[in-house]
Protein backbone atom coordinates (compact mmCIF):
# COMPACT_ATOMS: atom_id res chain seq x y z
CA UNK A 1 0.00 0.00 0.00
CA UNK A 2 1.02 3.45 -0.88
CA UNK A 3 2.28 6.20 1.36
CA UNK A 4 0.01 9.22 1.42
CA UNK A 5 1.46 11.54 4.32
CA UNK A 6 4.70 11.23 5.22
CA UNK A 7 6.23 13.63 8.19
CA UNK A 8 9.93 13.73 8.57
CA UNK A 9 11.94 15.35 11.58
CA UNK A 10 8.95 17.64 12.34
CA UNK A 11 9.20 20.68 15.47
CA UNK A 12 6.62 23.31 15.45
CA UNK A 13 6.87 26.32 18.42
CA UNK A 14 4.17 29.11 19.19
CA UNK A 15 5.41 32.09 20.83
CA UNK A 16 8.92 30.62 21.76
CA UNK A 17 7.47 27.34 23.16
CA UNK A 18 7.64 24.58 21.33
CA UNK A 19 4.53 22.62 20.95
CA UNK A 20 5.79 19.58 18.47
CA UNK A 21 9.29 18.17 18.62
CA UNK A 22 10.78 15.83 16.35
CA UNK A 23 7.73 14.05 14.80
CA UNK A 24 7.95 11.43 12.55
CA UNK A 25 5.32 9.58 11.02
CA UNK A 26 3.92 7.70 8.32
CA UNK A 27 0.09 7.45 6.81
CA UNK A 28 -0.26 4.44 4.35
CA UNK A 29 -3.82 4.12 2.27
CA UNK A 30 -6.35 3.02 3.63
CA UNK A 31 -4.74 2.95 7.39
CA UNK A 32 -7.03 4.45 10.27
CA UNK A 33 -4.95 6.01 12.80
CA UNK A 34 -5.46 7.40 15.52
CA UNK A 35 -3.82 10.27 16.92
CA UNK A 36 -4.00 10.32 21.40
CA UNK A 37 -3.27 12.59 24.07
CA UNK A 38 -3.71 15.07 26.46
CA UNK A 39 -5.18 18.38 25.73
CA UNK A 40 -2.93 20.82 24.47
CA UNK A 41 -0.39 17.73 23.91
CA UNK A 42 -0.29 18.85 20.09
CA UNK A 43 -2.32 17.04 18.37
CA UNK A 44 -4.49 19.78 16.60
CA UNK A 45 -1.78 21.64 16.21
CA UNK A 46 -0.22 18.64 14.11
CA UNK A 47 -3.40 18.36 12.18
CA UNK A 48 -2.81 21.90 11.40
CA UNK A 49 0.49 21.67 10.08
CA UNK A 50 -1.12 18.49 7.72
CA UNK A 51 -3.93 20.64 6.36
CA UNK A 52 -1.17 23.69 5.53
CA UNK A 53 -3.56 26.11 7.87
CA UNK A 54 0.18 26.43 9.90
CA UNK A 55 3.37 26.80 7.75
CA UNK A 56 5.87 24.01 8.27
CA UNK A 57 8.99 25.50 9.54
CA UNK A 58 11.61 22.54 10.89
CA UNK A 59 11.20 19.56 9.34
CA UNK A 60 8.79 18.03 6.55
CA UNK A 61 5.37 17.31 5.31
CA UNK A 62 4.70 15.81 2.67
CA UNK A 63 1.04 14.73 1.73
CA UNK A 64 0.98 12.13 -1.84
CA UNK A 65 4.37 13.34 -2.28
CA UNK A 66 3.94 16.74 -2.42
CA UNK A 67 3.68 20.00 -0.16
CA UNK A 68 0.67 19.79 2.11
CA UNK A 69 -0.86 23.24 -0.22
CA UNK A 70 -0.62 21.66 -2.84
CA UNK A 71 -3.39 18.30 -1.87
CA UNK A 72 -5.51 20.10 -0.22
CA UNK A 73 -8.65 19.16 -2.57
CA UNK A 74 -7.50 15.43 -1.17
CA UNK A 75 -8.41 16.04 1.79
CA UNK A 76 -11.17 16.42 3.61
CA UNK A 77 -11.12 17.77 7.13
CA UNK A 78 -13.84 17.85 9.83
CA UNK A 79 -12.75 20.20 12.40
CA UNK A 80 -13.55 20.64 16.00
CA UNK A 81 -16.88 21.84 17.94
CA UNK A 82 -19.25 21.76 15.43
CA UNK A 83 -22.04 22.90 17.91
CA UNK A 84 -20.82 26.98 17.62
CA UNK A 85 -22.88 29.09 15.68
CA UNK A 86 -25.97 26.73 15.80
CA UNK A 87 -28.43 29.89 15.46
CA UNK A 88 -26.92 30.72 11.74
CA UNK A 89 -29.75 30.76 9.47
CA UNK A 90 -28.32 27.70 7.00
CA UNK A 91 -29.90 24.34 5.49
CA UNK A 92 -27.76 21.42 5.79
CA UNK A 93 -27.57 21.08 2.03
CA UNK A 94 -25.93 24.75 2.24
CA UNK A 95 -23.42 23.61 4.91
CA UNK A 96 -22.23 20.48 2.63
CA UNK A 97 -22.15 22.65 -0.56
CA UNK A 98 -19.24 24.52 0.97
CA UNK A 99 -17.01 21.55 1.06
CA UNK A 100 -16.64 21.98 -2.78
CA UNK A 101 -13.49 23.32 -4.04
CA UNK A 102 -13.54 27.24 -5.08
CA UNK A 103 -12.50 26.19 -8.67
CA UNK A 104 -15.98 25.51 -11.40
CA UNK A 105 -18.29 28.00 -10.21
CA UNK A 106 -21.28 29.21 -11.94
CA UNK A 107 -22.27 33.00 -11.99
CA UNK A 108 -24.50 32.55 -9.27
CA UNK A 109 -25.71 29.78 -7.02
CA UNK A 110 -25.37 26.22 -7.28
CA UNK A 111 -24.39 24.31 -10.16
CA UNK A 112 -26.39 21.39 -10.65
CA UNK A 113 -23.75 18.38 -10.08
CA UNK A 114 -22.67 20.27 -7.13
CA UNK A 115 -25.82 19.76 -5.33
CA UNK A 116 -26.05 16.24 -6.75
CA UNK A 117 -22.70 15.53 -5.70
CA UNK A 118 -23.86 17.33 -1.96
CA UNK A 119 -26.69 15.46 -1.90
CA UNK A 120 -24.89 11.94 -2.64
CA UNK A 121 -22.32 12.81 0.03
CA UNK A 122 -25.39 13.44 2.45
CA UNK A 123 -26.65 10.14 1.43
CA UNK A 124 -23.27 8.63 2.03
CA UNK A 125 -24.08 9.72 6.30
CA UNK A 126 -27.93 8.55 6.22
CA UNK A 127 -28.75 12.30 6.11
CA UNK A 128 -30.27 13.09 2.58
CA UNK A 129 -33.58 13.57 4.61
CA UNK A 130 -32.28 16.33 6.36
CA UNK A 131 -31.25 18.38 2.83
CA UNK A 132 -33.62 21.33 3.52
CA UNK A 133 -33.76 21.27 7.53
CA UNK A 134 -31.78 23.83 9.33
CA UNK A 135 -28.42 23.02 10.80
CA UNK A 136 -29.13 23.83 14.17
CA UNK A 137 -32.25 22.04 14.42
CA UNK A 138 -30.03 18.90 14.45
CA UNK A 139 -28.42 16.85 17.35
CA UNK A 140 -24.90 16.95 17.85
CA UNK A 141 -24.43 13.45 16.07
CA UNK A 142 -26.41 14.88 13.38
CA UNK A 143 -25.00 17.65 13.10
CA UNK A 144 -21.21 15.84 12.72
CA UNK A 145 -22.93 13.75 10.57
CA UNK A 146 -23.07 16.69 8.08
CA UNK A 147 -19.75 17.70 8.70
CA UNK A 148 -18.31 14.33 7.65
CA UNK A 149 -20.62 14.70 4.56
CA UNK A 150 -19.76 18.48 3.80
CA UNK A 151 -15.74 16.71 4.09
CA UNK A 152 -16.79 14.17 1.49
CA UNK A 153 -18.13 16.40 -1.07
CA UNK A 154 -14.44 17.46 -2.46
CA UNK A 155 -14.04 13.20 -2.60
CA UNK A 156 -11.50 13.24 -0.87
CA UNK A 157 -9.18 10.30 -0.43
CA UNK A 158 -8.27 11.18 2.84
CA UNK A 159 -10.59 11.80 5.73
CA UNK A 160 -9.29 14.24 9.02
CA UNK A 161 -11.08 14.42 11.88
CA UNK A 162 -10.81 16.55 15.16
CA UNK A 163 -12.38 15.25 17.78
CA UNK A 164 -15.56 14.56 16.26
CA UNK A 165 -17.31 13.15 18.93
CA UNK A 166 -16.31 15.15 21.65
CA UNK A 167 -20.28 16.56 22.14
CA UNK A 168 -22.31 13.92 21.33
CA UNK A 169 -23.92 11.20 23.85
CA UNK A 170 -22.76 7.29 23.70
CA UNK A 171 -25.12 6.08 20.69
CA UNK A 172 -23.96 9.23 18.65
CA UNK A 173 -20.46 8.24 19.28
CA UNK A 174 -21.09 4.70 18.32
CA UNK A 175 -23.16 5.52 14.94
CA UNK A 176 -19.81 8.10 14.20
CA UNK A 177 -17.53 5.00 14.14
CA UNK A 178 -19.59 2.86 12.68
CA UNK A 179 -20.26 5.40 9.62
CA UNK A 180 -16.19 5.79 9.98
CA UNK A 181 -15.31 2.71 9.50
CA UNK A 182 -17.41 2.00 6.61
CA UNK A 183 -16.10 4.55 5.14
CA UNK A 184 -12.48 3.15 6.16
CA UNK A 185 -12.63 0.30 3.31
CA UNK A 186 -11.67 2.88 0.67
CA UNK A 187 -10.58 6.35 2.43
CA UNK A 188 -8.02 6.66 4.49
CA UNK A 189 -8.57 7.87 8.06
CA UNK A 190 -7.01 9.99 10.86
CA UNK A 191 -9.04 10.88 13.96
CA UNK A 192 -8.01 13.04 16.85
CA UNK A 193 -9.38 11.88 20.17
CA UNK A 194 -8.36 12.30 23.87
CA UNK A 195 -11.29 9.29 23.97
CA UNK A 196 -9.10 6.38 24.22
CA UNK A 197 -11.34 3.41 25.05
CA UNK A 198 -13.67 4.04 21.70
CA UNK A 199 -10.79 4.41 19.48
CA UNK A 200 -8.70 1.41 20.49
CA UNK A 201 -12.10 -1.06 19.10
CA UNK A 202 -11.65 1.09 15.53
CA UNK A 203 -8.39 2.24 14.24
CA UNK A 204 -5.64 -0.30 13.12
CA UNK A 205 -3.16 2.20 14.43
CA UNK A 206 -2.20 4.41 17.14
CA UNK A 207 -0.23 7.81 17.93
CA UNK A 208 0.10 9.15 21.53
CA UNK A 209 1.33 12.82 21.02
CA UNK A 210 2.03 14.39 24.46
CA UNK A 211 4.30 17.98 25.23
CA UNK A 212 6.27 17.98 27.97
CA UNK A 213 7.51 20.91 29.61
CA UNK A 214 11.75 20.56 29.62
CA UNK A 215 12.22 21.32 33.27
CA UNK A 216 9.40 19.08 34.65
CA UNK A 217 11.26 16.02 33.02
CA UNK A 218 14.56 15.39 33.87
CA UNK A 219 14.53 11.94 32.87
CA UNK A 220 13.37 12.06 29.55
CA UNK A 221 16.09 12.83 26.80
CA UNK A 222 13.81 13.54 24.18
CA UNK A 223 12.20 16.53 26.61
CA UNK A 224 9.58 18.41 25.09
CA UNK A 225 7.43 15.78 23.43
CA UNK A 226 7.29 12.68 22.82
CA UNK A 227 5.77 10.41 20.11
CA UNK A 228 4.94 6.66 20.38
CA UNK A 229 4.00 4.34 17.89
CA UNK A 230 1.46 1.44 18.36
CA UNK A 231 1.68 0.21 15.05
CA UNK A 232 -1.54 -2.00 14.36
CA UNK A 233 -2.43 -2.21 17.87
CA UNK A 234 -5.42 -4.05 16.88
CA UNK A 235 -3.35 -7.28 15.68
CA UNK A 236 -1.26 -7.15 19.08
CA UNK A 237 -4.81 -7.44 21.12
CA UNK B 1 -52.26 61.91 6.68
CA UNK B 2 -52.36 60.56 3.21
CA UNK B 3 -52.13 64.36 1.34
CA UNK B 4 -48.68 64.62 3.18
CA UNK B 5 -47.55 62.47 0.54
CA UNK B 6 -47.69 65.07 -2.01
CA UNK B 7 -44.79 67.02 -0.21
CA UNK B 8 -41.68 66.64 -2.08
CA UNK B 9 -39.37 66.18 1.40
CA UNK B 10 -42.03 63.36 2.78
CA UNK B 11 -41.81 61.62 -0.34
CA UNK B 12 -38.02 61.68 -0.08
CA UNK B 13 -37.84 60.45 3.33
CA UNK B 14 -40.18 57.44 2.47
CA UNK B 15 -37.97 56.50 -0.64
CA UNK B 16 -34.91 56.93 1.91
CA UNK B 17 -36.91 54.81 4.95
CA UNK B 18 -37.13 52.36 2.19
CA UNK B 19 -33.30 52.26 0.56
CA UNK B 20 -32.27 52.37 3.54
CA UNK B 21 -34.46 49.82 5.59
CA UNK B 22 -33.70 47.41 2.80
CA UNK B 23 -29.86 47.88 2.84
CA UNK B 24 -29.69 47.66 6.45
CA UNK B 25 -31.55 44.27 6.68
CA UNK B 26 -28.99 42.90 3.48
CA UNK B 27 -26.07 44.24 6.12
CA UNK B 28 -27.63 43.81 9.55
CA UNK B 29 -28.26 40.06 8.70
CA UNK B 30 -24.30 39.65 7.74
CA UNK B 31 -23.50 41.75 10.96
CA UNK B 32 -25.62 39.59 13.29
CA UNK B 33 -24.19 36.32 11.83
CA UNK B 34 -20.77 37.90 11.98
CA UNK B 35 -21.25 38.69 15.40
CA UNK B 36 -20.02 42.11 14.32
CA UNK B 37 -22.06 44.56 16.13
CA UNK B 38 -19.97 46.07 18.42
CA UNK B 39 -18.18 46.37 15.31
CA UNK B 40 -20.67 48.48 13.70
CA UNK B 41 -21.58 50.38 16.74
CA UNK B 42 -17.97 51.46 16.75
CA UNK B 43 -17.90 52.49 13.13
CA UNK B 44 -20.91 54.46 13.61
CA UNK B 45 -19.50 56.40 16.51
CA UNK B 46 -15.73 56.92 14.28
CA UNK B 47 -17.98 57.92 12.00
CA UNK B 48 -19.24 61.14 13.51
CA UNK B 49 -15.29 62.41 13.53
CA UNK B 50 -16.10 62.65 9.62
CA UNK B 51 -19.29 64.37 9.98
CA UNK B 52 -17.35 66.80 11.94
CA UNK B 53 -14.44 67.08 9.30
CA UNK B 54 -17.22 67.76 6.54
CA UNK B 55 -18.64 70.39 8.48
CA UNK B 56 -15.62 71.81 9.75
CA UNK B 57 -14.06 71.75 5.95
CA UNK B 58 -17.49 72.83 3.87
CA UNK B 59 -17.64 69.37 2.38
CA UNK B 60 -20.37 66.98 1.65
CA UNK B 61 -21.83 65.13 4.96
CA UNK B 62 -21.52 61.66 3.29
CA UNK B 63 -18.42 62.24 2.14
CA UNK B 64 -16.79 62.96 5.48
CA UNK B 65 -18.96 60.33 7.51
CA UNK B 66 -18.04 57.64 4.60
CA UNK B 67 -14.11 58.47 4.56
CA UNK B 68 -13.51 57.82 8.48
CA UNK B 69 -16.54 55.25 8.69
CA UNK B 70 -14.63 53.21 5.98
CA UNK B 71 -11.41 53.97 7.65
CA UNK B 72 -12.62 52.68 10.55
CA UNK B 73 -13.71 49.40 9.05
CA UNK B 74 -10.44 48.82 7.57
CA UNK B 75 -8.47 49.45 10.70
CA UNK B 76 -10.85 46.93 12.60
CA UNK B 77 -10.36 44.47 9.93
CA UNK B 78 -6.33 44.94 9.96
CA UNK B 79 -6.57 44.60 13.86
CA UNK B 80 -9.06 41.66 14.24
CA UNK B 81 -7.26 39.63 11.72
CA UNK B 82 -4.10 40.58 13.91
CA UNK B 83 -5.00 41.36 17.04
CA UNK B 84 -7.71 39.56 18.13
CA UNK B 85 -7.19 39.28 21.39
CA UNK B 86 -7.42 43.24 21.86
CA UNK B 87 -10.40 44.38 19.62
CA UNK B 88 -12.50 45.23 21.84
CA UNK B 89 -9.96 47.68 23.73
CA UNK B 90 -9.74 49.08 20.17
CA UNK B 91 -12.73 49.67 19.28
CA UNK B 92 -13.57 51.36 22.21
CA UNK B 93 -10.91 54.04 21.80
CA UNK B 94 -11.96 54.56 18.23
CA UNK B 95 -15.64 54.97 19.25
CA UNK B 96 -14.71 57.62 21.69
CA UNK B 97 -11.74 59.37 19.87
CA UNK B 98 -14.45 59.64 16.82
CA UNK B 99 -16.89 61.14 18.44
CA UNK B 100 -14.93 63.59 20.38
CA UNK B 101 -12.87 65.02 17.48
CA UNK B 102 -16.53 65.22 15.60
CA UNK B 103 -17.57 67.42 18.70
CA UNK B 104 -14.36 69.48 18.45
CA UNK B 105 -14.54 70.19 14.58
CA UNK B 106 -18.30 71.49 15.17
CA UNK B 107 -17.38 73.32 17.95
CA UNK B 108 -14.32 75.07 16.03
CA UNK B 109 -16.95 76.03 12.89
CA UNK B 110 -17.63 79.51 12.91
CA UNK B 111 -21.04 80.27 12.49
CA UNK B 112 -22.48 76.70 12.68
CA UNK B 113 -24.85 76.21 15.90
CA UNK B 114 -26.98 73.04 16.56
CA UNK B 115 -27.75 70.57 13.91
CA UNK B 116 -25.82 68.15 16.43
CA UNK B 117 -28.80 66.37 17.00
CA UNK B 118 -29.85 65.69 13.80
CA UNK B 119 -26.62 63.59 13.24
CA UNK B 120 -27.35 61.78 16.80
CA UNK B 121 -30.83 61.37 16.22
CA UNK B 122 -31.62 61.39 12.77
CA UNK B 123 -32.87 63.81 10.11
CA UNK B 124 -35.13 61.74 7.44
CA UNK B 125 -37.05 64.52 6.68
CA UNK B 126 -34.08 66.77 5.62
CA UNK B 127 -32.91 64.03 2.91
CA UNK B 128 -32.03 65.74 -0.19
CA UNK B 129 -31.76 64.55 -4.28
CA UNK B 130 -28.26 63.54 -3.84
CA UNK B 131 -28.38 61.89 -0.65
CA UNK B 132 -31.06 59.17 -2.68
CA UNK B 133 -28.82 58.74 -5.09
CA UNK B 134 -25.80 57.65 -2.44
CA UNK B 135 -28.52 55.49 -0.75
CA UNK B 136 -29.84 53.79 -4.01
CA UNK B 137 -26.42 53.69 -5.24
CA UNK B 138 -25.28 51.54 -2.50
CA UNK B 139 -28.04 49.34 -2.17
CA UNK B 140 -27.42 48.57 -5.86
CA UNK B 141 -23.75 47.86 -5.05
CA UNK B 142 -25.12 45.88 -1.97
CA UNK B 143 -27.70 43.59 -4.05
CA UNK B 144 -24.89 43.32 -6.89
CA UNK B 145 -21.96 42.19 -4.18
CA UNK B 146 -24.49 39.44 -2.53
CA UNK B 147 -26.07 38.11 -5.88
CA UNK B 148 -22.27 36.96 -6.93
CA UNK B 149 -20.72 36.42 -4.21
CA UNK B 150 -23.26 35.42 -2.07
CA UNK B 151 -21.64 31.81 -1.61
CA UNK B 152 -18.27 33.08 -0.45
CA UNK B 153 -19.99 35.43 1.88
CA UNK B 154 -22.26 32.35 3.43
CA UNK B 155 -18.75 30.58 3.71
CA UNK B 156 -17.01 33.23 5.48
CA UNK B 157 -19.71 33.81 7.54
CA UNK B 158 -20.57 30.43 8.89
CA UNK B 159 -17.47 29.18 9.02
CA UNK B 160 -14.29 31.00 8.03
CA UNK B 161 -11.66 28.02 9.01
CA UNK B 162 -13.07 25.99 6.32
CA UNK B 163 -13.56 28.63 4.34
CA UNK B 164 -10.25 29.11 3.99
CA UNK B 165 -9.48 25.69 3.74
CA UNK B 166 -11.32 25.32 0.71
CA UNK B 167 -9.60 28.63 -0.85
CA UNK B 168 -11.78 31.37 -0.33
CA UNK B 169 -10.43 34.67 0.38
CA UNK B 170 -11.48 35.17 3.77
CA UNK B 171 -9.27 38.43 4.72
CA UNK B 172 -10.53 39.87 1.83
CA UNK B 173 -14.65 38.72 2.28
CA UNK B 174 -14.39 39.59 5.83
CA UNK B 175 -13.14 43.31 4.76
CA UNK B 176 -15.54 44.01 2.57
CA UNK B 177 -18.50 42.73 4.62
CA UNK B 178 -17.05 45.51 7.28
CA UNK B 179 -16.89 48.61 4.57
CA UNK B 180 -20.32 47.25 3.02
CA UNK B 181 -21.26 47.82 7.23
CA UNK B 182 -19.43 50.96 7.28
CA UNK B 183 -21.25 52.56 4.19
CA UNK B 184 -24.72 51.17 5.50
CA UNK B 185 -23.96 52.59 9.10
CA UNK B 186 -23.37 56.07 6.87
CA UNK B 187 -26.41 56.26 5.34
CA UNK B 188 -28.70 54.51 8.49
CA UNK B 189 -26.76 57.96 9.85
CA UNK B 190 -29.49 60.03 7.88
CA UNK B 191 -32.27 58.17 9.02
CA UNK B 192 -32.47 56.90 12.48
CA UNK B 193 -28.91 58.90 13.68
CA UNK B 194 -25.70 57.38 14.90
CA UNK B 195 -27.18 56.85 18.42
CA UNK B 196 -30.22 54.56 17.05
CA UNK B 197 -27.92 52.94 14.02
CA UNK B 198 -27.60 49.62 16.40
CA UNK B 199 -30.93 48.76 16.41
CA UNK B 200 -31.98 49.47 13.09
CA UNK B 201 -29.01 46.91 12.33
CA UNK B 202 -30.49 44.19 14.59
CA UNK B 203 -34.05 44.83 15.54
CA UNK B 204 -35.29 43.65 12.00
CA UNK B 205 -32.96 40.82 11.58
CA UNK B 206 -33.25 39.46 15.03
CA UNK B 207 -36.82 38.84 14.37
CA UNK B 208 -36.18 37.80 10.59
CA UNK B 209 -33.67 35.18 11.81
CA UNK B 210 -35.97 33.30 13.87
CA UNK B 211 -38.45 32.93 11.08
CA UNK B 212 -35.47 32.04 8.22
CA UNK B 213 -34.10 28.52 7.47
CA UNK B 214 -31.60 30.39 5.10
CA UNK B 215 -29.36 33.60 5.23
CA UNK B 216 -31.00 34.80 1.86
CA UNK B 217 -34.36 34.87 3.49
CA UNK B 218 -32.89 36.48 6.55
CA UNK B 219 -31.54 39.16 4.72
CA UNK B 220 -35.27 39.40 2.12
CA UNK B 221 -37.17 39.04 5.78
CA UNK B 222 -34.98 41.89 7.27
CA UNK B 223 -35.46 44.19 4.83
CA UNK B 224 -39.10 43.86 4.48
CA UNK B 225 -39.71 44.21 8.33
CA UNK B 226 -37.63 47.35 8.73
CA UNK B 227 -39.53 48.71 5.76
CA UNK B 228 -42.49 48.19 7.36
CA UNK B 229 -40.87 49.55 10.53
CA UNK B 230 -39.70 52.66 9.19
CA UNK B 231 -42.85 53.50 6.88
CA UNK B 232 -44.94 53.27 10.19
CA UNK B 233 -42.56 54.79 12.39
CA UNK B 234 -42.93 57.78 9.79
CA UNK B 235 -46.04 58.26 10.16
CA UNK B 236 -46.35 58.10 13.40
CA UNK B 237 -43.65 60.69 13.95
CA UNK B 238 -45.82 63.17 11.35
CA UNK B 239 -49.10 62.32 13.29
CA UNK B 240 -47.64 63.07 16.40
CA UNK B 241 -44.85 65.31 15.12
CA UNK B 242 -42.14 63.50 17.57
CA UNK B 243 -38.62 62.74 16.28
CA UNK B 244 -38.73 60.00 13.36
CA UNK B 245 -35.39 58.15 14.29
CA UNK B 246 -36.55 57.24 18.10
CA UNK B 247 -39.95 56.73 16.26
CA UNK B 248 -39.11 53.93 13.56
CA UNK B 249 -36.92 52.21 16.40
CA UNK B 250 -39.28 52.01 19.17
CA UNK B 251 -42.18 50.69 16.42
CA UNK B 252 -39.16 48.18 15.61
CA UNK B 253 -38.85 47.57 19.51
CA UNK B 254 -42.60 47.16 19.94
CA UNK B 255 -42.91 44.58 17.17
CA UNK B 256 -40.08 43.03 18.80
CA UNK B 257 -41.52 42.34 22.03
CA UNK B 258 -44.53 41.49 20.40
CA UNK B 259 -43.37 38.76 18.12
CA UNK B 260 -41.23 37.06 20.96
CA UNK B 261 -44.75 37.15 23.10
CA UNK B 262 -46.28 35.91 20.66
CA UNK B 263 -43.26 33.10 19.71
CA UNK B 264 -43.40 31.92 23.51
CA UNK B 265 -47.70 31.81 23.96
CA UNK B 266 -48.31 31.17 20.61
CA UNK B 267 -45.78 28.80 18.57
CA UNK B 268 -45.40 26.16 21.31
Amino acid sequence: MSVVIEIKNLSFSYHKQKILENINLTVKEKDFLAIIGPNGGGKSTLLKLILGINPVKEGTIRTFGEVPKKNLSKIGYVPQNTNVNTDFPIKVIEVVLMGHIGTKKPLFGYAKEETMCAMGALAQVGMEKFANVKIGELSGGQRQRVMIARALCAHPQILILDEPTSSIDIDGQKQIYELLKELNSYITIIVVSHDISVIMKYANSVVHINKKLTHHDTSSSNHFCEVKMFNRFKEKK
Amino acid sequence: MLDALSFPFIQNALIAGLLVSMASGIIGSLIVVNRMVFLAGGIAHTAYGGIGMAVFLGLPIFLGASVFAVAAALIISVITLKHRERMDTFIGLMWAVGMAVGVVLIDLTPGYNADFMSYLFGSILAVSQSDLYFMGGLLAGIIIIMTFWYRDILAVSYDSEYANLRGINVKFFYTLILVLSALTVVVAIKVVGLILVIALLTIPVYIAEKLSNTLYMMMTLSGIFSSIFTVIGLAISYEYDIASGASIILVSAISLFLFLGFNRFMLK
